[in-house]
This record gives structure tokens, sequence and C-alpha cells, in this order.
């Protein structure tokens, strides 16, 4: 027994070493690397950082694409989903008042047309894709405020889809922060 | 939609295709064969010089289960004392605090039994010395101890009588140096490559395009997150796991997290076949566990690409599918996949929010964690299905009329009590613990410092969906799973201390029956097979443990199932 607990302390430090300094300083060392150098991948307009790729934005005025609900606000101190069972009555209020919402501010816009994941709330809070249809659906309303053409915003969107990985596996996605700032330098 | 279920189905293919080789590998390891990594030896004798250990020498199983308890035991004091003081110590950029005890017992338990679940949340409520230091470390060493006692048991079933079983230090570092580590490097790699992080700075401040000013957390992700799906532990860098852009950036990676989690899984098996020699077995066991697991994975994947009925009633465009807690960069169908793949085996991670699938598929996501063995976690997924073996060579032997006997071992009454008490524990420990927060939720009884407020402030949601919420909690303890409603507010000493005991039994008495029962077994006198002998490499075998899998899930866990998602099942129409 006695033997086994000191090799048990022993082996632990052992381990720890390999485990938890090796390892980590290795893998630390190769994201040196890496462009971004493992601090995370950032955009930048005119020298100013104005977020990460892969971290989601809150878009709220109608002159840019907007983004999905967010429990958390977009806040990426954090991270959260709405955690709301599919039958929750306040759950579903709160989808059909997202619905009504969108109407409003789109009045072009045929509720048959919006998709479902432009009024649910993302996993993390922080998604920073919609779906090319949602972004679409958006056009005539950013049209409008900005006085660009439809067929201009179109192709503008069409630019920024990403498709299925190799072309044949997973969803076709549009990085709302890239459109957007895309969106900011069109005339 | 079709280029998802593409992805899925690649996925799958390319998850098994890979495990076969892999548990060649595993069982030349095992068996102490030649593989290309023998350069690794001299770094493996040092380890065990240093450490004052002869790695070479057999212990009986009774040995061996107390070097695995005691080692255990260490490590536990190590977390609990670290997670305690964290907020005094380096690596803390953005000054978390220390853990409160009941929280440390709850971490420090469920990263030390491979559960991973969390009551707290990454961003916050932990620094990355803790991270690295202790949540890491655990994840690297708690795979290891399943996979060790699982190479003890698999050692047992050897056509031979003995009572050395091998070495569970000899496994169990050579696990961590031949197996995890290396692939560990190389997932970490490919993530390093899609822009997952890997830093030791804090949160960073920015003015977004719109001109809010928000935060974002990073952190040392793409060391952590290898070993989280290689070790089927589960638990996040983040609070929402997975889901976070940060630990999973993309489609691509998504795939490489989902085979990362399921790869060893599957190959463990294959091992056994290439160790015993027994490849008829090896495949026998294999297909049983994938035909429950592709049953509930096709049946959530249908539900989630269908959508929320509910939602549909409103009018609007469902063909992205239930998109509710999920994110557009991985769509509905892998993460369905990914929400049953995580519950058959034990991993826990999530890439979508389990509270808001729909009812039937929460279920399946219980069911496949009521089971635990359709694959099952790292090493402990085999051992539960071993302990359904073994029932179901006895009562096939009765059924026919024959002495129940497993590879030449006859099966007697100690080893049949064993089994039935680790058959019926996981049960047990699920439904007294929902019943017994059932019951203070239900008179939302007020406890002061044991519940932090009323009872009712546990649940995000009434009704059917609040029971299930409960439910799960216990059923993802039980089966060392980690995944969550996690509606549930669960950072309180009542859920932290009683899910930490349901955690610990959870997790040893279903590794210490086992690999009792093989150590009871390799002692008895080796009989050869005969014209008499009970088959169990059959396709008839097969259906009979999958029987026994069916009846004792299905009778103990229906009435519960029944009440919480069958029922809100049935009021969304």
């Amino acid at each position: 027994m006695k033997t086994h607990v000191f090799s048990a302390i022993r082996l632990t430090v052992v381990l720890l070493v390999v485990c938890c300094i090796v390892y980590p300083a290795f893998i630390w060392g190769i994201a040196y690397f890496t462009p971004s150098h493992g601090k995370g991948d950032t955009v930048e307009v005119n020298g100013k950082t104005v977020g990460y790729t892969l971290i989601g934005q809150s878009f709220t005025q109608d002159k840019y694409f907007n983004g999905r609900p967010s429990a958390v606000g977009y806040n990426a101190a954090g991270s959260g989903g709405s955690n709301k069972g599919p039958t929750n009555p306040e759950y579903l209020a709160s989808v059909q008042a997202a619905i009504d919402t969108f109407l409003i501010k789109n009045p072009a816009v045929k509720r048959a047309d919006i998709p479902a994941e432009l009024v649910t709330a993302s996993g993390s809070g922080l998604d920073p894709d919609i779906s090319p249809e949602a972004a679409d659906i958006q056009v005539p309303r950013i049209a409008k405020v900005r006085g660009i053409s439809e067929d201009k915003l179109k192709a503008l969107v069409a630019q920024h889809i990403q498709g299925p990985l190799f072309g044949l596996f997973g969803p076709s996605k549009v990085n709302v922060l890239q459109l957007n700032i895309s969106l900011d330098h069109t005339k | 939609m079709h280029t998802e279920i593409i992805g899925v189905v690649a996925t799958f293919i390319a998850t098994v295709l890979l495990a076969i080789p892999l548990g060649k590998y595993i069982a030349k390891v095992f068996s102490g064969e030649r593989t290309m990594l023998d350069f690794l030896a001299p770094a493996e004798r040092f380890f065990f010089r240093v450490s004052g250990i002869d790695a070479t020498r057999e212990m009986d199983w009774k040995e061996n289960l107390l070097a695995l308890l005691t080692i255990n035991f260490v490590w536990f004091l190590y977390a609990m004392v670290i997670l305690m003081v964290q907020g005094s110590l380096p690596l803390n950029p953005d000054h978390n605090p220390s853990m409160s005890p009941d929280l440390a017992f709850n971490t420090a338990i469920s990263f030390l039994v491979n559960c991973n679940l969390q009551d707290y949340s990454g961003e916050t409520g932990v620094s990355y010395f803790t991270q690295i230091g202790v949540l890491m470390f655990l994840q690297f060493v708690s795979a290891a101890t399943g996979v060790a006692a699982l190479a003890v048991v698999i050692n047992a079933m050897k056509e031979r009588t003995t009572d050395k079983l091998g070495n569970f230090y000899n496994y169990f570092v050579k696990t961590i140096t031949r197996i995890l580590l290396p692939l560990s490097v190389i997932v970490a790699v490919i993530f390093l490559l899609n822009g997952m992080p890997m830093t030791w700075e804090g949160k960073d401040t920015i003015t977004t395009l719109q001109g809010d000013t928000v935060q974002v957390s990073r952190g040392p992700v793409a060391a952590f997150v290898p070993i989280k799906h290689l070790g089927t532990n589960g638990g996040g860098f983040f609070g929402v796991n997975s889901a976070h852009p940060f630990e999973n950036p993309n489609y691509l990676t998504c795939i490489i997290e989902l085979m990362a989690q399921s790869l060893l899984p599957m190959a463990l098996v294959f091992a056994l076949g290439y160790y015993l020699k027994r490849r008829k077995l090896a495949v026998m066991i294999f297909s049983v566990m994938t035909i429950g697991f592709l049953l509930l994975t096709i049946a959530t994947i249908m539900l989630e690409v269908k959508g929320n009925p509910m939602i549909t009633h409103m009018g609007i465009d469902m063909h992205s599918g239930a998109m509710e807690g999920k994110e557009v960069r991985f769509g509905a169908a892998i993460s369905a996949y990914w929400s049953i793949l995580t519950t058959v085996i034990s991993t826990g991670s999530v890439n979508a929010m389990h509270d808001s699938f729909m009812p039937l598929s929460g279920m399946n996501q219980m069911l496949g964690m009521m089971v635990n063995c359709f694959y099952g976690g790292k090493g402990v997924g085999i051992l539960n299905f071993y302990i359904f073996i073994i029932i179901a060579v006895f009562i096939s032997g009765l059924m026919v009329g024959r002495t129940p006997e497993f590879l030449g071992k006859k099966i007697e009454a100690r080893e049949m009590k064993i089994a039935i008490l680790i058959a019926l524990l996981h049960p047990f420990l699920i439904l007294v613990g929902t019943a017994l927060s059932s019951y203070f939720a239900a008179h939302d009884t007020a406890m002061g410092w044991w519940f932090r407020g009323k009872a009712s402030g546990w649940l995000s949601n009434g009704g059917y969906h609040g029971f299930s919420q409960m439910l799960y909690q216990y059923t993802s303890s039980s089966a060392n799973n980690g995944s969550g409603f996690e509606g549930l507010s669960d950072n309180n000493p009542f859920w932290n201390i009683t899910a930490g005991i349901v955690m610990i039994l959870g997790r040893y008495l279903p590794i210490i029956g086992p690999v009792a029962i093989a150590g009871i077994l390799a002692k008895k006198k080796y009989i050869p097979e005969s014209a008499g002998t009970l088959q169990t490499d059959t396709a008839t075998f097969g259906l009979m443990v999958f029987g026994v899998i069916f009846i004792i899930a299905a009778l103990a866990f229906f009435p519960s199932l029944a009440l919480g998602p069958i029922a809100e099942h049935f009021s969304m129409y």
C-alpha cells in the first residue's frame, strides 16, 4: 500500500511535467507560426481592429445585415444559448415576437420566406454566420436605407457565400461581420 | 440539406475506417509487440525509474485495482487544493476567483472520473493554470485510467488460468505516451491551422463595427480541445463547449472533433479482437454497438432536420431544421449526429444546446447515456458491455440448458451477483437522484445554504421539460458523460454534492465490478471449446445481448422517460 502511495505521487509529478508543461509548450510553439500567433484571427478596417473573424457581433441597425438572436448579446466575455425547451411558452412567444419585428422592419418579405435560424438563438450566442437565404431576404431593406441597388447587394452577398467543405460536406454560410465590412465600402 | 447528410455519413465511415488500423496498433502496444513509437521506450523507462515503479511486475486484479484507486485519490486531493486557491495562483489574467468548496468538490470529481460535468463556466470560473494544470491533466489521466482498466480485463480474457493480469502502471503510462499524446499533437496542429487560439493572454476588449464595446475571451484552447475529445472527457474550455467559435471554428474542425471522440472507443473494440485473436467476437460487439448507435442517430437526425412543429406552425421557412441552440456553420444534421455520439460514448461535449433539442431527441440522448455502452467511454464502454455479455451468457445458458460459459470460463453465482449489482446500480443512482430533486422542485422547498434559494429557481423550463432537465443531469452524472440540459441552475451545494456522489459511484463501481469478475474468471480452470459450448461470437448471441440491454434500459427507465420527454412530445401536437 505504502509503495503504491509514494509511486502514485511521484508518477503524478512526472506526468504533470509531461502533459501540462512539455505538451502545451510544444503546441504553443507551433501556434507561434500561425498567422495570428495563436491569439485569434482579427479583422481590421483602416488599421483598426474591429473584431475577430470567428466571433459574431451584434448588428441591430437597419443599415447592416443583422445576425441571429443571441442569449448573451454577443458579448464574448461569456457564452451561452437560451436553453429554452422546445415547448416553453415564454420561448415560443419570443420567437413569435422576433418574426413580427422582422416583418415590420422588412415589409417586402413574406412570412414563409423567413429562415428559422434568423429568429432562433444560436448555441454559443456568438454565432458569426447566417445562411445565404437569411442574408438575401435582408437585401431590399438595406437597399432602401443605403440607396444602393438590390442587384449590387445581391452580388455582394453572393461573393461572401462560403459553400460546403470541399463543395461536398455541410451547410453554406455567410460571415456577417465580413459581409458588413464590405457593405460599408460599397457605394 | 443533402450536403449536411453527406457530411454526417462521411464522418461516420471515415471514423470506422481509421479505427480498425488504430485498434491493431493499440493491441500491439498492450501486448508489447514492436510499433513505430518504440523510440519512446527510454523515456517511459525513465518515468518509471523516477516513480520507483517496476512496470514489468505482473499484479493480480486486486493489486491492479489498488494501484488504480490510490493514484486516483492522489489526483483528487491535488485537484481540490488547486481549485480552491486558483485565484491566488499565476496564469490568471482575467482574475477569476477561487472555487467554493462544494463547487471544487464537484469539479474535481467530475474531471477525475472522466465525466466533465461543469457547474462553472470556463470564461469566468477557472484560471488558465487550472485549465491546463488540473482539468487538462485529469483529461489525460482519467482517460488512461479507463483504458488501463480495460487492458487488465482483456488480459484476463485470454485462454489460460492465471492470477497475473499485467501491470496497471505499464498500461496506464503507455496509453498516455503511445496513444493520447501523439494523437493530441496531430489534432492540435489541425486546430491551429483552422484558427483555434493558443495564447496565455486574457480577455481582449474591442469596439465592434456598430460601435459597441465588448470583450472576447481567449486562452490556450488548442492544447485543451484535442484531449478533451480523444479522452472522451468533454469538458469545455468555454462555457458553451464546442459550440463556441474558438473551440470549434468550422465544419472541418467539427468533423475532426467528432472523429477524435469516437475513434478510440471504436478502436478499443477492434483492439480486443486483435489482442485475443477473436475477431468474430469483436465484430459481434461492434455490430451490436453500431446498430444501437445508428437507431438512435437516425431518429434524432430526422427529428432535428424536420424542426420544431410549434415553430413550423408560425408559418416560417423551416428548411434549415430546429436551429434553436445550434450554429449555422454546423447545421441541424451534424449537430444531431454529435448529440447522440457524445451521449453514447461518454464524452459529453456539445456543439449545440441539448436543452433546446426536440423532446424525443432529448430522450435519445438520455437513452444513449442510460445504456452507456454503445461504444461507450474510453475503456469503460467495453467494461459496461462486458457486464451485459455476462448477463446474456447466463440467461442464454439457462434457456438452452447448458452451463453458462464465456471464453472457456464458467460463470457462477459470485460473478452473476457482481454483474447484476453493477447493471442495477446505474438505474438506481439516476432514479433516486431524480426522485429526490423532483420532490424538492415540486414542493418548492427552501433549504438555505443547501439550495441557495428555493428549489423552483433550478429550472429554466416548467412542466415536463423541467423534469427532463433533472433526469438528464443525474443520467449524465451516473454515466460519467458530463453534458447537460444547461438551463438547470446546478451551481449550488445540493446539485454539486449529490451529482458529485453519483459521479464517484457511477465511475468506480463499474470499473471495480468488471475487473473483479474478469480476475475471478481468469483464475478458474480453462475449459476448451467443444460442440456443447455456447457460441458467444455469433449473430444470435449478439441479438441476445441487444435484447438484454434493451430490456434493462427499457424496463428501468421507461416510466421516467414517459413523464419527461415522451409527455412533452405529445404536448406539441
